[in-house]
Formats: C-alpha cells, structure tokens, sequence
C-alpha cells in the first residue's frame, strides 16, 4: 500500500491496481463545517484532472478533481447522509471514491506523505 | 484611496481573538474572527445557551441639535417623532429614489440619537449625513467605543450576573448602565432572532468585560460565519447582500419600519416611490425559499419559474444547522412571492426545486414584556 498526496490536498491510497481518493486533514480544517459531499457514479471514466466530486462547507462549495486517470470503481455511500464523516475521519472513512488505476506512472509526479505534511507546514 | 489600497485595520479585541483561536479573515475593512470552533458548533451554540460577538466594526454615531428627530426623518422612514426615549428601532438610511443606502438601528437617548450603521457602508452613510441634514445637525462617530453582542436564551441570566438591572429592558429597549464603575449603552436587541443585548462600551474596557462575560460557562465567542447563519435562519437581510441601491422597504418586505404616520404623511427621501409601491404593490419581493436535497445553493444562483424564465435571484443562501438543510433567500416577481409557489434554482448548471416559505425559518424568541405595545 502506498500513500500519495496532490497539491490540491487530495490522497490516494494505491492497493493493486485500486486508488482510494479523499481530502486531506489539512483540507477539512480549511473548509470547516462539511455539510454536502457529491461523489461520482460508479462505471464513469475520468482523466486526470477532471471534476470528479463536490464538497460543500457551510462557507463555500469546492471541486475535488481526479488524481489520475481511470474509472470509478464506488463513490462512499455513507457521504450523502453524514458528509461530515469528512471531518470527523477524512484520511479514513472519509474517501470520497475508488478507481482503477490506468497509468501507474501518473503517481510520480505526487508528493508522498512526509514531503505532503512537511509543505503543508509552510502554508 | 480606493478600499482595495487601504491597510486592513484591527479592532480593540483582536488580540483576544487570537488568543481563543479565532480564524481571522478581512470584513469591512478590519481582520475579525469568522469561526472558533466551528460555524455549526457555534450557531447551535448560540440558540441553546449565550453567544459572545464582536461587532465593532460597525458604525456608532450620535446626533444631536435643535428637531432632531423631524432632521432624520427627512432620511428615514420610520416614526422617530413618536419613539420614546430609551427605545430603538430598526430602520433605513434612504437615497431620493427610495432605494435603501443602509439598514441601521436608532435608538433615542435623550436630547440624543443614537444610530448603529453597518461597518461596510459606515463611511458612506457618514458622507450622506453631513451632506443631506441641515447645518445645524452635527453627529460624532463614536470611534472610541467597542460594540459586544451577547445572543441567546441564557444572554439575560448571563449579564444579570454583572449588570442586574438589565432584565428590565424589553426587547427594542436600552438605557446607561454601569460595571465596575465602567459605562456600559446597553440594548435589548440583536442579530439572531434570540433575546439578547448589544453593548457599546469604550474601547479601553472592552477585553475586559470580554473577559468577564467569557469567563461564565454559559458563553462561548462566535464569528462571523455564524453570525450570517444565525441571522439567516432569522430571516434577517443582510446589507451588501439582501439590501442594496436599487431595492426599496417596500420590496424588502421590511414595510413596519415605515411608520404609520410617514404612510399618511410622507416627507421623507423617495416617499413617492415608496407609498407608490405600498398602495399598488412592487414589482419584485424578497422571499424565503425551502431548498429540497441537502446541498446548499447560494448568493448569485438564478431562480426560474416552471417554464426557465429568470424570476430574480437568490441574494444569501447556505445550509441551516438548526434546521439541517439548506435555506435561501432572493428577490423574485411578486405573482411568484406567495408562500407555498414551487420555484426552480439553478445554480452551476444543476437544478434544484423549491418553494417560497414564509419567514423567520426559525422562530423568533424575543423578549417582549406581556401587554407592552411595540
């Protein structure tokens, strides 16, 4: 199992050829009180980049975009009823989907964890 | 000097702020505390027990000369002639057109009156003052004194324990005070919708009455974020948001501030316009919208008829920890205004139903003395 973080405070667990996406600690300090997460459906094909979930504090709403590329394999179904699961345990059972992991290579470029919390400090 | 180019500015508790772990954010022009907690933990907070809130950026202003009352009323539509020494009430800082400059409240003290202007529009509303009453009408802005609001159902026990006599004011009410030997303006009033009191106290003492009244287990600070929550649910417009330029009382739906009198006699910047739209209706009307779902839709998102004809827009929006689900407010055509219409929200592509409610969302809990007329 390895652990990923992007600049966007987005992890991605990587088990197999299984990523698990969700927000970082630091992202669900920043946006305070979750009340609305909306994940992706099941079977849709998504590039690295694109707007795969929305979550919504009591402050504002936020994109969480894909990491990579691949297709969502299951969006976490407990969201839509306790979206501040996010805040309670987001490194955990807090993941907003899970995907295939088409290109293995799109993790190189991401920041692992100690380099992720290390430049979080610095914010 | 644009606003863009000017240093934001700290306020007398910033420090104190700090020390409670406030996050601070730039608001009207000075560093105030949005959240401590949490915007949730906070507004629920503040309806069950007592809420701390700095308000010191809003604009404190004292008047004072010969038919005073009769100047002001040349601005604003409300019964000045006939308020009571001692009492408040809400009111409107009114361009020529009837457009709304301000919301404010204004209390008569004595040969005084005391006005409380929002802090985003203080500097403006300064300029209309002393360019639109007469000359011999001169107003201090009291930039030496603090501003504290103490909200919620155990507000009163709260600052009986300092100020005993104060569970004598009704809600609309105030009058001097003193702690510790300290002068303390308080005021029978709020932002909530809960009892509750706002304090004008000079800058120097105010940490420490902060203090004091933090010290009590009963209160815990509040920022920002829910106080726009709190005063949402409340159904309470905000100025910059609900309120601007081109929207009149009348279409506010904020038509009792207008006093009886005024109705019959006018006299006052834009009555024409006004008594125009109070005799034929205007043409747009701020509502209260249920939103279905649990996302919240927001300032800025467009709200259609059944057809996808714009109707108005939603002016302040967000989620209701009380209730647990979204509320908005907006303007929208007056055929579409009544309670129980089902509109359409569009907001970033996505369609969200909705239906015209009345307001407050959530009861108001003022204290008003049985048999007390308003």
């Amino acid at each position: 199992m390895s652990l990923y973080f992007t600049g966007e405070h987005e992890w991605i667990r990587v088990e197999g050829d299984v990523a698990t996406i969700g927000i970082s600690d630091h992202a669900q300090q920043a946006l305070g009180d979750i009340v609305f997460a909306e994940v992706p459906e099941q079977g849709r094909s998504v590039n690295k980049g694109d707007e795969a979930a929305v979550v919504e504090s009591v402050k504002a709403a936020s994109d969480v975009y894909a990491p990579i590329a691949g297709e969502v394999i299951e969006g976490n179904p407990a969201l839509a009823d306790d979206p501040a699961l996010i805040n309670r345990d987001p490194e955990g059972e807090g993941w907003f989907f899970k995907m295939t992991l088409a290109d293995a290579s799109e993790l190189d470029g991401l920041m692992d964890e100690t380099a992720y919390r290390e430049w979080v400090k610095t914010l | 000097m644009t606003e863009m180019t000017q240093a934001v500015q700290s306020l007398p508790l910033d420090a104190w702020h700090r020390s409670r772990g406030a996050r601070m954010v730039a608001f009207a022009g000075y560093d105030m505390p949005i959240q401590y907690d949490g915007i949730i933990a906070e507004h629920l907070w503040t309806r069950a027990h007592a809420g701390l809130f700095d308000v010191s950026h809003m604009g404190q202003l004292l008047f004072h000369g010969p038919d005073l009352d009769r100047a002001l009323e040349t601005l604003l539509p409300g019964d000045l002639v006939g308020l009571k020494d001692g009492r408040l009430r809400y009111s409107m800082l009114l361009g020529e057109d009837g457009g709304i400059i301000d919301d404010l409240m204004a209390t008569r003290r004595g040969e005084h009156f005391y006005l409380v202007v929002n802090g985003a529009t203080k500097a403006g509303d300064i300029e209309q003052f002393a360019q639109r009453l007469p000359r011999n009408v001169a107003f201090d802005h009291m930039k030496e004194q603090a501003l504290l609001a103490l909200q919620g159902p155990e507000a009163v026990a709260v600052l009986e324990a300092l100020v005993p006599a104060v569970s004598e004011l009704s809600f609309m009410q105030a009058n001097l005070f003193h702690w510790q030997g300290k002068p303390l303006w308080i005021s029978r009033s709020g932002y909530t919708g809960e009892d509750g009191f706002e304090i004008s106290v000079a800058a120097r003492d105010v940490a420490a009455l902060a203090d004091a009244l933090a010290a009590d287990e009963r209160v815990k600070p509040i920022g920002l974020g829910a106080r726009d929550s709190l005063r949402l649910e409340a159904g309470l417009p905000l100025y910059g948001h609900d309120l601007d330029g081109a929207i009149t009382p009348v279409m506010a739906g904020l038509t009792f501030a207008i006093g009886k009198r005024r109705r019959a006699e006018g006299g006052f910047a834009g009555a024409l316009r006004i008594l125009g739209e109070l005799e034929t209706g205007p043409i747009l009307k701020r509502v209260g919208l249920h939103v279905e779902g649990r996302q919240p839709v927001r300032e800025g998102a467009r709200i259609l008829d059944g057809e996808g004809i714009e109707l108005g827009r939603l002016t302040s929006g967000g989620h209701s920890p009380s209730l647990g689900r979204p509320i908005a407010m907006g303007y929208v055509a007056a055929a579409s205004a009544e309670p129980g219409t089902r509109l359409t929200i569009e907001q970033r592509g996505k369609i969200f139903a909705a239906e015209v409610t009345p307001m407050p969302f959530v009861p108001h809990r003022y204290h008003r003395k049985t048999g007390a007329t308003a």
